[in-house]
């Protein structure tokens, strides 16, 4: 079977479940494809002998009742791997070796996959486009110098050049959604408490969620029911009844009532986006869903409210990269001088930005005029969600303002920068699950993503609308391989 | 509001993050846009607003209070730039 690489995972796992491939087989095509693809740059870590062996050693004793059989996959540099190198794209980590293994990974590893590697992203997962990563950027499969987004960039760019069958990202802002949309992917952002944050190094723990990016909802349903699941060593992992995401999945939403929010037609939108949404709108209705327009009056205030919390909880959380206990050290005349300099050589420009901004709002003087604020009004945001979900069971809206953009186009203005996740933060600062699954392509041929919103807990509900639309639209990807020789 | 080089120096201290004069004026071209971006806030009353501090609504689960983890000291400073036996080891604190 010369196509490895282009089948699905659901296909994948058939096929060695049928014994008609072995995991070694599997392994040796995604370890080729991603060998050949180093101009994408999608590893930081490459674990490629070790996942042989893993494979071999699989196929000698294989259990088949796994729902990952032997399955190779990447996964963001985010997640703390046992004895593998996870840097989190920063210099500050390129020598850490965590002596740990995080929930989320601990869970794909107990099915049945194999490591293959570890994915670039940006640094701490601070940005848009996957140029702040101290690894260099990520080339986008679709067209050469054009962005994957970010954070998630190596993430989603691995899945759409198939050198992974499907990978798993963290999302604080927007960081799986918009990669996802721009690399012609589906990628789901779970519930806040659906999957264990322990072991994934923390940006904003308020905000922070793994989860799924894949080619397309079925895989990606099938990976969520394995990743998500209550840990005790995660306080604020959540007790709930999970579905079996896979199995219960359906394309009948007939009768489903979807809100159409009026505030995420944003000034300066696209009129491609713009016609894309009544695309998706027309599907929905095809599907036998009924579409009701709502309002979330705070929208506009969302982007500004998460510049204030995010990057006060990053301040916090990147406290303990001291240049003591592990990571990179620089040396110093004496403590505070080889803390000071630890941390400004061992951060890249857009971490330090963040850590510096998140100092400053919780200062004394100014906690209540902006980190008090910015709590304040994401009650305020979140409100408006509990509000539209008393009349709809899913919103839905574009995942981006716009379609992938070429590296370098917006580093120089960091607002520009943030205004790509326009759409996605909200959903972050109300916790609840959201999907981007592609829905077409624009003038330039660049996919584009239409977003669906739940209410918290209730995945399956937008995999089930996500897997009607996806029946719908019939979206093709456009992969030329530009970049293999 | 604007953000001098004064400020940026005491953010600097306070985040443990030297800076020097060049990168010190490009942080404050930085975040005066970001700040300008963020002070749409204001434009909301919020004086009756609860702050939302934790979306998930569920109280800390209780556990009996036992170790788990035994001697893994090893570990614990495996991953330390500079360590002497079973110590972390840091520049001269007390002259």
């Amino acid at each position: 079977m010369s196509d490895i690489t282009k089948q699905s995972l659901t296909e994948l796992v058939e096929n060695i479940k049928n014994k008609k491939l072995s995991s070694t087989d599997v392994t040796k095509a995604f370890i080729d494809r991603s060998k050949k693809s180093k101009e994408l740059n999608a590893y930081i870590t490459e674990d490629f002998t070790s996942a042989l062996d893993k494979a071999k050693k699989f196929d000698q004793k294989p259990n088949l009742d796994l729902k990952l059989p032997g399955i190779p996959m990447a996964v963001k540099d985010l997640f703390c791997t046992k004895d593998v190198k996870t840097t989190a794209g920063s210099k500050i980590l390129n020598n850490f070796i965590p002596t740990y293994e995080s929930t989320v990974t601990e869970n794909i590893w107990k099915e049945g996959a194999i490591l293959l590697g570890k994915l670039n992203c940006d640094e701490f997962a601070m940005g848009s486009s996957n140029e702040t990563s101290f690894f260099g950027n990520v080339q986008n499969p679709i067209d050469k110098d054009l962005v994957p987004g970010g954070s998630s960039g190596g993430s989603a760019s691995a899945v759409a050049g198939q050198l992974t069958p499907i990978t798993i990202g963290t999302d604080t802002g927007g960081s799986i959604r918009q990669p996802a949309s721009f690399t012609g992917t589906v990628g789901l952002k779970p519930t806040y408490g659906s999957c264990s944050r322990y072991g994934i190094v923390a940006f904003a723990s308020s905000l922070d969620q793994a989860g799924p990016m894949a080619q397309n909802v079925k895989d990606c349903a099938l990976l969520q029911e394995i990743i998500s699941t209550y840990d005790s060593k995660d306080s604020t992992s959540i007790d709930f009844k999970r579905n079996q995401y896979s199995k219960e999945l359906t394309n009948n939403i007939k009768g489903k009532k979807i809100g159409i929010p009026k505030e995420y037609r944003v000034d300066g939108m696209p009129k491609e986006i713009e016609d894309l949404w009544l695309k998706g709108i027309q599907y929905v209705k095809e599907c036998g869903a009924e579409t009701i327009d709502i309002s979330l009056p705070h929208t506009s205030y969302a982007l500004p409210t998460y510049y204030i919390v995010a990057p006060a909880e990053a301040s916090s959380n990147l406290a303990r990269y001291d240049g003591v206990k592990y990571g990179f050290r620089a040396q110093g005349e004496n403590l505070i001088d080889m803390y000071e300099k630890t941390r400004s050589e061992g951060f890249g420009a857009e971490v330090q930005r963040r850590i510096m901004i998140g100092t400053y709002v919780l200062s004394s003087g100014y906690y209540d005029a902006y980190y008090l604020k910015a709590q304040k009004v994401r009650k305020l945001i979140k409100n408006d969600f509990d509000e539209a979900y008393k009349k709809v069971d899913a919103i839905l809206t574009p995942s981006t303002p716009s379609s992938a953009f070429k590296i370098g186009e917006k580093t120089n203005d960091p607002v520009s920068m943030y205004l790509n996740d326009i759409f996605t933060v909200p959903v972050n600062l109300a916790g609840l699950p959201g999907i981007s699954i592609p829905a077409g392509h624009d003038s330039k041929g660049y996919p584009l993503g239409l977003q669906i919103i739940g209410k918290a807990f209730d995945e399956q509900n937008i995999l089930n609308i996500a897997y009607a639309m996806e029946e719908k639209i019939d979206f093709k990807n456009k992969i030329t391989d530009w970049w293999i020789k | 509001m604007s953000i001098d080089l004064k400020t940026i120096k005491h953010i600097s201290k306070l985040s443990r993050i030297s800076v020097d004069e060049k990168r010190a004026e490009k942080l404050a071209g930085d975040l005066n846009s970001i700040f300008d971006f963020i002070e749409k806030l204001n434009e909301l009353k919020t004086d009756n607003v609860e702050p939302l501090t934790s979306v998930a609504e569920t109280t800390l689960k209780l556990r009996s209070d036992e170790v788990k983890s035994k001697n893994i000291r090893e570990q614990i400073i495996k991953n330390s730039p500079q360590d002497n036996e079973d110590y972390f080891v840091v520049p001269k604190v007390i002259e």
